[in-house]
Order: C-alpha cells, then sequence, then structure tokens
C-alpha cells in the first residue's frame, strides 16, 4: 500500500489546523460561527502576493531559499500580510461585528458573517478574477522520506512552520497574560470583567491571532496548490469540521481535528477518488456531533 | 409589446419561484429562529426529485420515470423534507449555529453528489427535458409565460395562505414562544426541539417545492444552478422584505430578484464581453454588503415583523 | 466625621430601561466597616450590588469610591480602583488551574508585584496552595468561595462586595468563610456583603441596611436590627429574638 496519502493528508491537515484555530478562538471568546473566516485565508494569501511581487519589484530578484520554491521576499511579504488581515478582521469588527454584538444575538452575527463572506469573497474576484495564481510555477523534485513517502522541500518547510507555530500560540494561550484572559472570557466574560479584564481587548487578540493565523493557512494552501478567490470559502466546512471535532475553544484539539480531517480526506481519496473529497469533512461533522458533540478536548457542546 | 408581456411574465414567474423559496425559509427563520445555509441544497434536492421522477427514461442515468408533473411537485417538498428533518433531529439540540454550519455542510454534500454522481444526477451538464407545465403552448410564448404565471401564482397564493393560517395557528404560537423566550423554550424541554424539526422539515419542504416548480419551469436543471450564490440572495430577499412576515418573504423576492435582473442586464449591456465575470462579482459584493448593512441599520426590513402575532407576545 | 469610602447616592439600576429593580437606594460605607445588605428574595440586593459593581446598568444615582466618581466606570476599570467583587454563582474560571485563576487576577498588577501577591494569597488560604495545579472545577463549594475571595483580594482592594457567598455552604462552612472574612477586615479592607443568611450576617456586620422592593426599608447597627422583633419578622424570616430586652 502507497503511503503517500498520509503525507499529503498532513500538509492539508496542518493547514486547516492553523485556519481551524481562528475559528475555534471566535466561536468560543465571541461566541458566534464566523462564516467569513475562510476569506481571511483567502484575503491573506493574495496580500502575500501582491506584497511579494512588490518586494520583488522594489530590491529586485526573487531569490530562492536553499531547496525551496521561495524566498525571504515571500516570508517577509507573509509576516505583514499576516498584520494586514488581522486589520481586515478588526475593521470588519468595527463596522459590522461590534455593532450587532450590543444586541446579544448570535444567530445574528452568523448571519451577518455570511454576508460579509460573500462580499470579501467575490471582491477578490473582482479585483484578481477566478483565475488562479501561482507563488511559483516550478517544478519542486520530493524527497524520499522511506516508506514510500515523498514530501517537497516546501511541504517539509511548512510542516516545520506549523509545529512552531503551534507550539507557540499553545504557550502563548496557557503563560502570557493576554492568553489566560482570553480563555477566561473565552469561559466567563462576566467573571472576567469583574477580575479586571479588558473584554474589548481581548476581542481585538482575538481577531489578529485568528487572522494572522488564517494568512499564515492560506500562505501554505498558496504555495503548495494555488491562490484562487475561493481558496478559503471552499476550505471552510473542514476548518468548522476541524474546531468542532477538536472541541470549542482548544487550540491543540483545533490543530489535531485539522490533522485527523486532513488525512481522513486523503484517505478518503484513495478509496473513493477525488470527487467526494469535499464530503468527507461533512461525514466527520455529523459523526462528531452525534456520537461526541463536544469534541475531542471540549468541555460543552 | 407583447414581448414586454412575454418577459414580465417570465420574470414574475421566476421571481415567485424565489418567493415560494422565501416563504420557506420564513418559517424557518422568521418564526423560528432557525438559521439555514444550505438554503439551495433544499431547494437542489426538490429540483433534482421532481425531475428524476417525471423526465422520460434517460439512456445512462438512473430513473426518468415519466410520472406527471403534478406528482413531481408533490413528491419533491416530502423528499427534501425528510432529508431536513433528518438533519433538524442530529442538530437542533444543539447549539444554534451548528444547524448553522451543518446545514452549510448539506449544501456541499448534495453539490457534490449532483456534480458527480451521474447516473443519478445527470453530473455536470444537469438533466434536461424536464417536462413544462403548459408544454404545448411552448411556441406561443406569451400565452405560455401567462399560463404559468396563474399556476405558480396560485400555488403561491395558496401557499401564502397556508402560512398565514399556520401562523395565528397555536403551532406557529409555540414556535414564536419558543424563538422569543428561552425559558418558554426550556419549559418545553424536548418538546420545543420537536417543534424545532417540524418548522426546519416545513420550511425546507416548501423550498423544495420551489426548486421543483423552478426545475419544470426552465426545464433544464444543473449544479451551478444551486450554490451558496443562491442560498444567499434568498437570505437578502427575506430580510430586505421583513423576516417573520410572510407579505415581506414574497415582496423582498420581487424586488430582490428585480434589482438583480435590470443590474444583471445593465452589465451585459454596457460592460464589455472581458470584464463581464468581474461585475457579476461586483453584482454579489452590493448584496452582501447591503445584507449586512441592513442587519446593522434596519434589522426589521422593509415591512418588518407582522403586528398580530407581536401584539399577542406582548400581553 | 470622615468621608464615606464608598458614597452611593440614590442609585436606581435594571436589566431593561423602564424597569428598575433597585429604585433609588443610599448607603455610605466608611473605610474599616462590614456592611451587610439584607431583605427578602426579590428585593433587589442582587442587582444593587451587581450595578455598583458595574454589571447591571445604572438609571440614576451616583457611586463614589474615595471621594472620586466610578458610576460610569466600566466593571473591568473597578478591579483597578481598588473595587473588589466576588459574585454568587460562577465565581471562578473552572477551567483553568488555582493557580491561573490567581495570575488572571494578577495581571493587572505591575509585573514585579505579582508573584508576590499570588504567594501571599496562596499563604492565606493555605487549602488553595496545597493544590495550586488543580482546575478550580473541581474545589469543593467551600474551596470554590475561598478561591473566588483570594482572587479577588489579589488585586489589593480597599472595598470588597461579596454577593450572598454563604449560599449553598453548610453552617460549618459558612462559619469558615466568614472568620475568613473577620479576618480580611483586619487587614484593612472594608466588606459589603449581600447576605440571605440574616443571622450569620448580622453577627458578623457592623451595620445592616434592608431592601424590599428595590428600596430601603431599614438601616442600622447590626446589633440593634438583630433585635427588633418586628424586622426580624417582617424582613429576615427570623424568629423573634429569645433573650431580647
Amino acid at each position: 500500500m502507497n503511503l503517500q496519502f498520509i503525507a499529503d493528508g498532513l500538509i492539508m491537515g496542518a493547514l486547516i489546523g492553523l485556519g481551524a484555530i481562528g475559528v475555534t478562538l471566535t466561536y468560543s471568546i465571541l461566541r458566534f460561527a464566523n462564516f467569513a473566516h475562510g476569506e481571511f485565508l483567502a484575503w491573506g494569501t493574495y496580500f502575500t502576493l501582491l506584497l511579494t511581487a512588490a518586494i520583488g519589484a522594489l530590491v529586485g530578484g526573487s531569490g530562492t531559499l536553499g531547496a525551496l520554491s521561495f524566498g525571504w521576499p515571500v516570508i517577509l511579504a507573509g509576516v505583514i500580510a499576516a498584520l494586514l488581515t488581522g486589520l481586515v478582521a478588526l475593521a470588519l469588527d468595527r463596522i459590522l461585528f461590534a455593532r450587532l454584538r450590543q444586541r446579544g444575538n448570535a444567530i445574528v452575527m452568523v448571519m451577518a458573517s455570511f454576508g460579509a463572506s460573500m462580499a470579501l469573497r467575490s471582491l477578490l474576484e473582482f479585483l484578481f478574477t477566478s483565475e488562479p495564481k501561482y507563488f511559483s510555477r516550478d517544478i519542486q523534485i520530493a524527497l524520499p522520506l522511506g516508506l514510500g513517502i515523498r514530501l517537497t522541500p516546501d511541504q517539509l518547510f511548512l510542516l516545520l512552520l506549523t509545529v512552531i507555530l503551534v507550539v507557540a500560540m499553545e504557550r502563548f494561550m496557557t503563560k502570557s497574560p493576554i492568553g489566560r484572559a482570553m480563555r477566561a472570557v473565552s469561559e466567563n466574560p462576566v467573571l472576567a470583567r469583574v477580575a479586571g479584564v479588558d473584554v474589548d481587548r481581548v476581542i481585538r487578540a482575538t481577531w489578529m491571532i485568528g487572522a494572522a493565523l488564517a494568512c499564515a493557512a492560506g500562505v501554505m494552501l498558496g504555495i503548495t496548490v494555488q491562490v484562487r478567490p475561493f481558496m478559503g470559502f471552499d476550505l471552510l466546512l473542514p476548518l468548522f469540521a476541524a474546531a468542532i471535532l477538536g472541541g470549542i475553544g482548544s487550540v491543540p484539539g483545533a490543530v489535531l481535528g485539522g490533522l485527523i480531517v486532513g488525512i481522513a480526506e486523503a484517505a478518503a481519496v484513495q478509496v473513493v477518488g477525488a470527487d467526494y473529497r469535499a464530503a468527507i469533512a461533512f461525514l466527520i461533522l455529523i459523526a462528531v456531533l452525534l456520537i461526541r458533540p463536544a469534541g475531542i478536548f471540549g468541555v460543552r457542546e | 409589446m407583447l414581448d414586454i408581456l412575454a418577459y414580465a411574465a417570465f420574470f414574475l414567474v421566476t421571481a415567485l419561484t424565489y418567493g415560494i423559496i422565501c416563504l420557506g425559509l420564513n418559517v424557518q427563520w422568521g418564526q423560528t429562529g432557525l438559521f439555514n445555509v444550505g438554503v439551495a441544497g433544499f431547494v437542489a434536492i426538490g429540483a433534482y426529485t421532481s425531475a428524476l421522477l417525471t423526465t422520460p427514461d434517460a439512456a445512462g442515468r438512473f430513473g426518468g420515470f415519466g410520472l406527471p408533473v403534478w406528482l413531481g411537485w408533490i413528491a419533491a417538498p416530502l423528499v427534501a423534507g425528510a432529508a431536513a428533518a433528518l438533519i433538524g433531529a442530529i442538530t437542533l439540540r444543539l447549539r444554534a449555529d451548528y444547524l448553522a454550519i451543518t446545514t452549510f455542510g448539506i449544501a456541499i454534500a448534495i453539490q457534490l453528489v449532483a456534480l458527480n454522481a451521474e447516473t443519478l444526477t445527470g453530473g455536470p451538464f444537469g438533466i434536461g427535458f424536464i417536462p413544462r407545465a403548459f408544454a404545448g403552448l411552448e411556441d406561443q410564448p406569451v400565452i405560455f409565460n401567462l399560463a404559468n404565471l396563474l399556476l405558480v401564482g396560485l400555488v403561491t397564493a395558496l401557499l401564502y395562505y397556508g402560512l398565514e393560517r399556520l401562523t395565528r395557528s397555536p403551532w406557529g404560537r409555540v414556535l414564536r414562544a419558543i424563538r422569543e423566550d428561552e425559558t418558554a423554550a426550556q419549559s418545553l424541554g424536548k418538546n420545543a426541539n420537536l417543534f424545532r424539526i417540524q418548522a426546519f422539515a416545513l420550511g425546507s419542504a416548501i423550498m423544495g417545492l420551489g426548486g421543483a416548480i423552478g426545475a419544470h419551469f426552465i426545464g433544464f436543471i444543473a449544479p451551478e444552478n444551486y450554490v451558496s450564490a443562491m442560498t444567499f440572495q434568498v437570505w437578502a430577499m427575506l430580510i430586505i422584505g421583513g423576516s417573520g412576515n410572510n407579505k415581506g418573504a414574497l415582496l423582498g423576492a420581487v424586488l430582490v430578484w428585480g434589482l438583480w435582473s435590470a443590474s444583471g442586464a445593465l452589465l451585459a449591456a454596457f460592460v464589455p464581453a472581458e470584464y463581464q465575470a468581474r461585475a457579476a462579482a461586483l453584482q454579489i459584493v452590493f448584496i452582501g454588503v447591503a445584507l449586512a448593512a441592513l442587519l446593522v441599520f434596519r434589522p426589521r426590513g422593509l415591512l418588518g415583523e407582522e403586528k398580530i402575532v407581536s401584539r399577542f407576545l406582548k400581553d | 466625621m470622615s468621608e464615606p469610602l464608598l458614597a452611593i447616592e440614590g442609585l436606581a439600576a435594571g436589566y431593561e430601561p423602564g424597569a428598575a429593580i433597585v429604585r433609588g437606594v443610599s448607603l455610605a460605607v466608611k473605610a474599616g466597616e462590614i456592611v451587610t445588605i439584607l431583605g427578602p428574595n426579590g428585593a433587589g440586593k442582587s442587582t444593587f450590588i451587581k450595578a455598583i459593581a458595574g454589571l447591571v446598568p445604572k438609571f440614576a444615582g451616583t457611586v463614589k469610591l474615595g471621594g472620586s466618581d466610578i458610576t460610569r466606570m466600566p466593571a473591568h476599570l473597578l478591579a483597578r480602583q481598588g473595587l473588589g467583587f466576588v459574585p454568587q454563582t460562577e465565581n471562578v474560571f473552572t477551567l483553568m488551574s488555582i493557580a491561573d485563576n490567581l495570575r488572571l487576577a494578577a495581571d493587572i498588577l505591575p509585573k514585579p508585584e505579582r508573584a508576590a501577591k499570588i504567594e501571599e494569597m496562596l499563604k492565606l488560604f493555605p487549602d488553595l496552595d496545597r493544590q495550586r495545579s488543580l482546575a478550580a472545577g473541581r474545589l469543593s463549594g467551600g474551596q470554590r468561595q475561598m478561591l473566588a475571595v483570594a482572587r479577588a483580594l489579589i488585586a489589593g482592594p480597599r472595598i470588597l462586595m461579596l454577593d450572598e457567598a454563604s449560599a449553598g455552604l453548610s453552617p460549618k462552612l459558612v462559619g469558615q468563610v466568614f472568620a475568613k472574612l473577620a479576618d480580611i477586615r483586619k487587614r484593612g479592607i472594608t466588606i459589603v456583603m449581600v447576605e440571605q443568611n440574616a443571622k450569620a450576617a448580622l453577627a458578623l456586620a457592623d451595620r445592616a441596611i434592608i431592601l424590599a422592593e428595590g428600596r430601603t426599608a431599614h438601616e442600622g447597627r447590626s446589633a440593634d436590627i438583630a433585635s427588633d422583633p418586628q424586622i426580624r419578622q417582617l424582613y429576615l424570616g427570623l424568629a423573634p429574638a429569645r433573650g431580647a430586652a
């Protein structure tokens, strides 16, 4: 049996996991399922693409790092793009979600996020057309890792990046004051205020972090596959499935959920072909809701 | 002149089809507060069900049973409603937004089946030769469209009347109580859930009927007709017209479909061919912004929720 | 007479505009006092204390702490101003460890002071010290109440407000919690406590205010209130005092 699908699933799962962190944090802290989260992936990736081109034009050349298909311009662009994506999220909160939050109807926020998702995605389509774009057209040689598994240098780099981001994120949530405050607001916003937590600040941090990680996930997808306006929207169901599977509010849960969804998708492609790939996340979602709605690490539904 | 009349009738039939779907959404959202992001999926179930039952036998595809159109119109809501009841039973006992996520998922799953299960759905090319009502009049577009308008108008009127009755019935009042008052919902306990499932299934059944009517009017269906943009349009219709108000649902449908068609026609006439796709994307941006702006500035929509029932709630 | 530490004038508050639950209550608390707020169910005691803590909208009146107006100050800033509040229920973060509950509260202090303050609290509550890394959700009712008080004390409040700290506790535990409150007062912290358990509260407090239907029904020294047979019967649900003159 060819085990290559595990490697493919791992890559996909890693980026689903990164994206799902934002979903799970928004869900537990702002208390609504954000359908616009997928657009943060897409916007972050287009920002990175534009900035990479701008850096290339300014400095000249688009050098590559070692065996990777991209170089420091992409990395620098990605960091700036993560910030910009965070600002998009903050702006969206300012003009839309903050106003609805005061009315206290979570499901209206879900609906608004659905409208925002449609508008943001179509805006990308308007600006860049639905034509796919690429970070690099070079074909990479995959390195054999044994057991018949091969990974390209890009994929290895991205897996490593995911590990670093996830470990950093977990430490941030458990050790830093803002991470503690985020956990506190997620469990009990009233008590958090009593304890001196500035909930508005926690909300801003949640948007920035979720959007920045979404940007990272989007760029990973852009580098390993392609860049399209629908790239985030098409990933939305896997993101939700991963967040719910892992348990709402749990960062390690979101990542584990992402890996499970990614590997399950890749395995299913082996069995039923690629046509029904997108239905796997749906099946996992239904299974979780039936068997354990609180998810793996979750404490509440 | 006759052309205009034919087009007006054609436009109204399409708008009323959306209106029917919108009435279904109003049962779910307007009356019961259930957020369905998979409207297009339930519409597709209805359309495909009816198409499979009524089309003539087709080579390489399951079915084509050649049954009469009216049977398709009955079967479509039954199948869509049953699918919704199943989904509802799984998700409605959980947090409210899980329904949103699950319905979003089911719409995607249905889209995949429509695209890939070629022996069932005809795949990307869809299903053609769906029998149309008054097919004998097809070569006289004015009369054909007017006859269809009469029929669809009649169905819409009946549906409107039935839903108005239902809204004022004890059943409708329970739904609103569940939506408005968490404690009332909790005191009903498991029963509240049963009411939610019923409302969700009824709403989706109506969407399925809308799907069947649309399919039989156009005579042709394909997966690309049932994407998230459709869900989004129907939502915009309901929110603009005024959720919780059946008149509002119909008004919103005619209005939004009118704006959509008019802006589409303008784009086609004045935007150069190479920018058409971009301009179409901009159309959706505007609807998205409009929907969000309405939620912020005028959540009641044009007509707002009907007073009769609100008064009942206030006492 | 010195200026009161906490001065509330004509406070009206409630959850929805036009439906005030507290309807014009005034109260002055001097530094170092223990004042208890008593009254029958639905009198607005909890709403009153939550409004002071910034958790329930205020419609009218003023609240001053140490002379400065805090009427419109958001809840999270009140903690920094020296007003500590212990809610009646859900008053610890059950998913977080005891240590993290305390760290969270200490985060509003300047960084160098945080660790020392946490250690000080753990010394004051040795029960908590023994199980620092335990999730607070696994504590017993009495220990939870202690953690909630410790959490409120970390920021170094001038005044500590408690909403029915004795609710749901056995008489023995009530005794322990109230003994702790007496200790806390000895450290110079003023205490305002809403109580159902009138008997225990009057034994601890210097003064009491009795609310009924959102207004002040009585106010006076604890001893006087405890010995007034009419008040005992009307508002506190206690038998007429035995041995009272």
